[in-house]
């Protein structure tokens, strides 16, 4: 009897195990089965590089340039700006602070990565777009790079903590070695532990930026959601993924703007997926 | 020469600000919800319905909402989480087939949260019929958050020393008596630490909801698992860009209640790690 | 009678050799002190009884070796490691009280009864010299207990389950003396009842303890013998050199 019941377990343990790949393929089935369908009615390369995205009209122009201008416009700028202080950061919490304050920065590091994304949408309508009208003289502070700066807080707790990870584990006799050469800290730092941990904070930097591909809420709330191309950081924006997250609610279920914004979520999942695998890869290098 | 040592000052010191950079606009953060939600939080708020077209009234059938949500969320992911986490530590071996599942895992950690939303939309809403409820909410999530899950209770496993199970082993019990019985036991606190993660996550998400479960607005509290329901993070959304004309003090108060719960759950799972370390036996 | 028949063992752990051509008896009732330097193949040959061995995924293993008769491969694995139990080198107690330690196997093969385990248990402490200084305390946690009485409780935990066999694996490794005579006093009383096989580092407990010895250099055996004949006069030089400390 108790070998039955143990042979069950360990089959449901066995499945379980293969969930994880059953629901990345479930997903990505799903999400082909209907945004393929667009490829039926449009051309994917009209679907890509059109430039116009006007789902509602008749007919509907599903080009999504524009769209994708905006992801591209906002990630950059974000991480321009998360880049550098993600990476600052790390080495002062891995490198320089010292022990007692370790802690509390870490803490306050990971507090940023625990508020939820709607939450920093809703501080940022409130604080940072008023900030960025004032200061640009704009009519609107609901632009790329309201999103762009609250986008890097949101990239920046997942760039500190994996690339102090990365740092952490440089082993301690590179940089020993480099100070009984008479070298100082910052040198240390610079020439021996960054170049060692190179691949690890490349894995951070990544996946950072995989984040801010990904986000919706915060970008809703602050970028404006305008689906033209933008012509400079100041102006409106939409990303992919807010396109879906606004749009969805008025798509009729199999229309073609239903469709399209499956056929955008291919888009997302596809990218996600090449970030992931390759920031995997660099992280699984030193191994 | 430029002195190596001025470099040293110059470099530390744009580091340090780049530290202030992050950590002191997340203290102002959590101060200005405070400071601007709390006068809102009253048993009023938090115990009626929303009235005059939410610009009053309170969130109760917001919070019930998202409590249901999160349930129902760790219903499905805790228990296929921690088997696949026990498959990972116990029993994978070092192949191509684990690490598929471990890239796999990776995936689903990064795919955009409104990625998963169309994902529940279409798998749960639509193919399966369930429509937007509570239902196809909570498996949209459960399975956003299974990768939380997974790592942090196969960390937790990994971290009973081996010699336990070969010590078992070695009396004559089976694989799963000495998992059952030796593992297991000793990783429920990373196990529980990752589950109340993963619960804070599913609070806080909003894209995966949006197209399966929400509701703008409910009269009344949701009775079956096929009911759409309010939900926190969804409310604070509608109520800052939808809705005209709400007071501040509720959007900050419904901010602040998410937050609080957010942060809440965090401190728990926190709190939960730091004892276990520090009570551990060996 | 033989309690043990090992013919022509091989064991590989992938491409390296761990154990080359073993051929050997070990009598019940006795005990075999296997000596040797580090690397020699001393701890797999002993792992290799109670297969502890196929724990690593690497290990390969050719020829035979039978309990009482019995290939040891073709016995329920559970059952063979009931038959023959294993203290290891470092004490290491279950994170559960000195009762629910002793009782653990014993529970894990079924046993619920509470008056069965209460008997096994203190059955089990008794024959390993641990009863008088625990019998108070069986619910306190294992840990708090010397490192001396945490290994004699390991023995008693693998007593408790009724073994024929008893592997040591350099059990006094991290002793003072006395808790290693008490050790060794447990051991040449438990020989009445078991066959008991051990691995150590120390030749002069070896010497003390064992009724025969077997010397094994870079995964061979080099010699069997009664242990005063090995100690006086061994054949092998090579055996000679090791038992003089020239080597190991």
């Amino acid at each position: 009897m108790r070998k039955f019941k143990e042979f069950i377990i360990e089959k449901l343990i066995l499945i379980s195990g293969l969930a994880s790949i059953f629901f990345v393929i479930l997903i990505f089935l799903f999400l082909l089965k209907e945004g393929l369908a667009l490829f039926k009615i449009e051309s994917p390369l009209k679907f890509l590089f059109g430039r116009s995205w006007y789902p509602i009209s008749e007919p509907p122009q599903l080009g999504i340039l524009p769209l994708i201008l905006g992801s591209l416009l906002v990630t950059v700028g974000a991480a321009v700006i998360s880049i550098p202080i993600g990476v600052g950061c790390a080495i002062y919490i891995a490198e320089i602070a010292p022990v007692k304050i370790k802690e509390i920065l870490k803490a306050g590091v990971e507090l940023l990565a625990a508020i939820p994304s709607v939450v920093l949408g809703f501080i940022g309508m409130v604080t940072l777009v008023p900030l960025v009208k004032t200061v640009f003289h704009l009519p609107t502070g609901l632009t790329a790079l309201s999103g762009s700066i609250m986008l890097a807080f949101m990239a920046m707790p997942t760039i500190v903590s994996i690339a102090e990870d990365a740092l952490y584990s440089v082993p301690k006799n590179y940089k020993e070695g480099a100070l009984a050469l008479g070298a100082t800290h910052w040198q240390a730092i610079w020439r021996v532990m960054l170049p060692a941990a190179s691949s690890g904070i490349l894995a951070a930097i990544m996946l950072g930026i995989g984040r801010v591909i990904g986000e919706t809420m915060a970008v809703m709330m602050i970028t404006g959601n305008a689906a033209v191309i933008p012509h400079s950081i100041l102006a409106p924006v939409r990303t992919l993924t807010a396109t879906i997250a606004a749009e969805m609610g008025e798509a009729v279920v199999g229309s073609e703007h239903y469709l399209a914004l499956f056929a955008i979520g291919i888009v997302l999942f596809v990218m996600s997926f090449a970030i992931n695998v390759t920031a995997d890869l660099f992280l699984h290098k030193r191994e | 020469m430029r002195n190596p040592y001025r470099t040293q000052k110059i470099a530390f010191f744009f580091l340090f600000l780049a530290t202030l950079l992050i950590v002191v606009p997340v203290g102002l953060i959590v101060l200005i919800i405070i400071q601007k939600g709390l006068p809102a939080i009253n048993w009023q708020f938090l115990s009626d319905i929303p009235r005059q077209g939410m610009r009053a009234g309170g969130i109760f059938p917001v919070i019930v909402g998202t409590i249901y949500l999160v349930i129902g969320a760790i219903i499905f992911a805790l228990p296929i989480g921690l088997l696949a986490a026990i498959y990972l530590s116990e029993y994978s071996k070092d192949n191509l087939l684990t690490r598929i599942i471990k890239l796999s895992i990776v995936n689903l950690a990064g795919v955009p949260s409104v990625v998963y939303g169309l994902f529940g939309l279409a798998l749960f809403v639509v193919f399966l019929k369930f429509g937007v409820s509570i239902l196809s909410g909570s498996l949209t999530l459960g399975i956003m958050i299974l990768p939380v899950i997974i790592t942090t209770s196969r960390e937790a496993l990994e971290s009973v020393p081996y010699s336990f199970r070969e010590v078992s082993l070695s009396l004559g019990a089976s694989k799963w008596q000495t998992i059952r019985h030796i593992v297991l036991p000793n990783a429920i606190p990373g196990i529980l630490t990752g589950t109340i993660l993963g619960l804070g996550r599913a609070a806080g998400e909003t894209a995966p909801i949006l197209f399966t479960v929400a509701a703008f607005y409910l009269p009344r509290l949701p009775s079956s698992i096929f009911d759409q329901a309010m939900a926190l993070p969804y409310h604070l959304y509608v109520i800052s860009t939808q809705v005209p004309n709400v007071d501040e003090k509720v959007r900050y108060g419904t901010a602040f209640v998410l937050l609080a719960l957010v942060l809440f759950m965090n401190l728990v799972a926190i709190i939960i790690r730091y004892k276990f370390r520090k009570k551990k036996k060996w | 009678m033989v309690k043990f028949e090992i013919h022509d063992l091989n064991v590989c752990f992938g491409s390296v050799r761990a154990l080359k051509e073993v051929n050997m008896e070990i009598q019940a009732n006795e005990i075999l002190s296997v000596i040797g330097p580090s690397n020699s193949g001393k701890t797999t040959f002993l792992r290799t009884l109670n297969r502890l061995s196929d724990l690593n995924t690497n290990f390969k293993m050719t020829g035979s070796v039978e309990l009482e008769r019995e290939d040891i491969r073709g016995i329920n694995i559970e059952l063979l490691r009931r038959k023959i139990g294993m203290v290891f080198a470092l004490p290491l107690p279950l994170p559960l009280s000195i009762f629910d330690n002793v009782a653990y196997g014993v529970r894990m093969h079924g046993e619920k009864k509470k008056k069965v385990l209460e008997e096994k248990v203190a059955e089990a402490l008794q024959q390993a010299y641990l009863w008088e200084e625990v019998k108070g305390r069986l619910d306190e946690s294992a840990f708090k207990l010397s490192g001396g009485q945490q290994q004699r409780l390991c023995i008693a935990r693998t007593l408790a389950v009724g073994p024929e066999v008893i592997l040591f694996d350099e059990p006094c490794s991290g002793l003072d003396p006395i808790s290693t005579a008490k050790v060794e006093d447990a051991m040449v009383k438990l020989k009445e009842k078991y066959t008991l096989v051990l691995v150590t580092n120390n030749v002069k407990q070896a010497a003390r303890v064992g009724d025969k010895t077997v010397f094994f250099l870079n995964g061979e055996l080099i010699e069997l013998d009664k242990t005063d004949k090995i100690f006086t006069a061994p054949r092998d030089k090579r055996t000679d050199d090791y038992i003089r400390g020239k080597f190991g």
